[in-house]
């Protein structure tokens, strides 16, 4: 399975990502340039985290305009998995690409700090190699994680096994309705997430809980 | 030369925590009477025409492109 990472002017989790990747498939991952509307033939787009654009206007709202961001949807309508992480998933909401908004952290605060999370949907491309239910230790790391949809949405979503990650155990660090972490879209290639499973997958990391999410993905057996 | 004001707030029923803490902070300084406080944002935007239906059509699309998102804000347009 083939793999790319986008990078953006103000995205700084990439080589985090990058390597991951690299780890986790054996293969590294193709880089993309923001204004590139050519993608390679790859199985999997990862948007990861930083602060694309300095955050400005809204978090992820200059960087979902850029050329990239359109060649991305055509693969993600073609079929190909693209994941989004934390800044990479705020990207995603403001594409349009998944249902919904993350706003300012209802603390205010910008929290950095592991969580447990549910794995709420285990028949997903990118959860295959988790149970359901099962409780994940991740890592999060932002300002605006807190998600938000109108309630005929989040009902929708909910019907349609679209929340894929929750927070556990009383760890929501956000404020987020339902507990949401991460969601996918209906055709169930696009993923998106506030958590940093890139940043949990060996064992210089602490543990390795986030390395199903990227074996899923890329169809390799989880180590 | 047209100038333009688009403000944009957030919608009713969507979750404010600066707008709280705002609210929170004026009651603090003594302000009696503070009922709900919203964040929003004001962009003032020159448009280089004298065309005001076409610049108002624009900056339509301009607040469905890029200023505002319409998931959870509404956005109004003033002209002067």
């Amino acid at each position: 399975m083939k793999s790319a990472v986008v990078q953006l002017p103000g995205l700084n989790r990439d080589r985090d990502m990058i390597a991951a990747l690299t780890k986790i498939s054996g293969k590294a991952p193709v880089t993309v340039w923001q204004t590139e509307t050519e993608l390679p033939d790859v199985d999997l787009i990862v948007i990861p985290g930083g602060f694309s654009y300095g955050d400005y206007l809204r978090c992820g709202a200059i960087a979902a305009r850029m050329p990239v961001i359109q060649a991305i949807r055509e693969k993600a309508e073609q079929g190909v998995k693209v994941l989004g992480v934390c800044n990479g998933f705020q990207i995603l909401l403001e594409a349009g690409m998944l249902p919904g908004a993350l706003m300012r952290n209802a603390s205010l605060k910008f929290v950095c700090r592991e969580v447990k999370l549910e794995v709420a949907n285990a028949e997903t491309a990118f959860t295959r190699a988790y149970a359901k239910g099962q409780v994940l230790r991740c890592p999060v790391a932002h300002h605006d994680g807190n998600y938000f949809a109108d309630a005929e949405t989040l009902k929708a979503m909910e019907d349609k096994g679209q929340v894929v990650f929750r927070y556990a155990e009383g760890t929501n660090p956000n404020g987020s309705m339902n507990d949401i972490a991460g969601v996918i879209n209906a055709r169930g290639n696009v993923l998106g997430m506030m958590p940093h499973p890139e940043n949990l997958i060996e064992a210089a990391h602490g543990g390795s809980d986030g390395r199903g999410l990227f074996a899923s993905a890329l169809d390799v057996i989880a180590a | 030369m047209i100038k333009a004001r688009v403000t944009v707030t957030l919608k009713n029923g969507v979750l404010d925590p600066q707008g709280k803490a705002i609210e929170g902070a004026l009651g603090a300084l003594g302000f009696d009477g503070v009922g709900h406080v919203r964040q929003g944002k004001v962009f003032d935007i020159e448009i280089d025409s004298a065309d005001k239906a076409k610049a108002e059509a624009d900056l339509k699309a301009m607040c469905e492109k890029l200023l505002a998102n319409t998931v959870i804000e509404n956005y109004t347009i003033a002209l002067n």
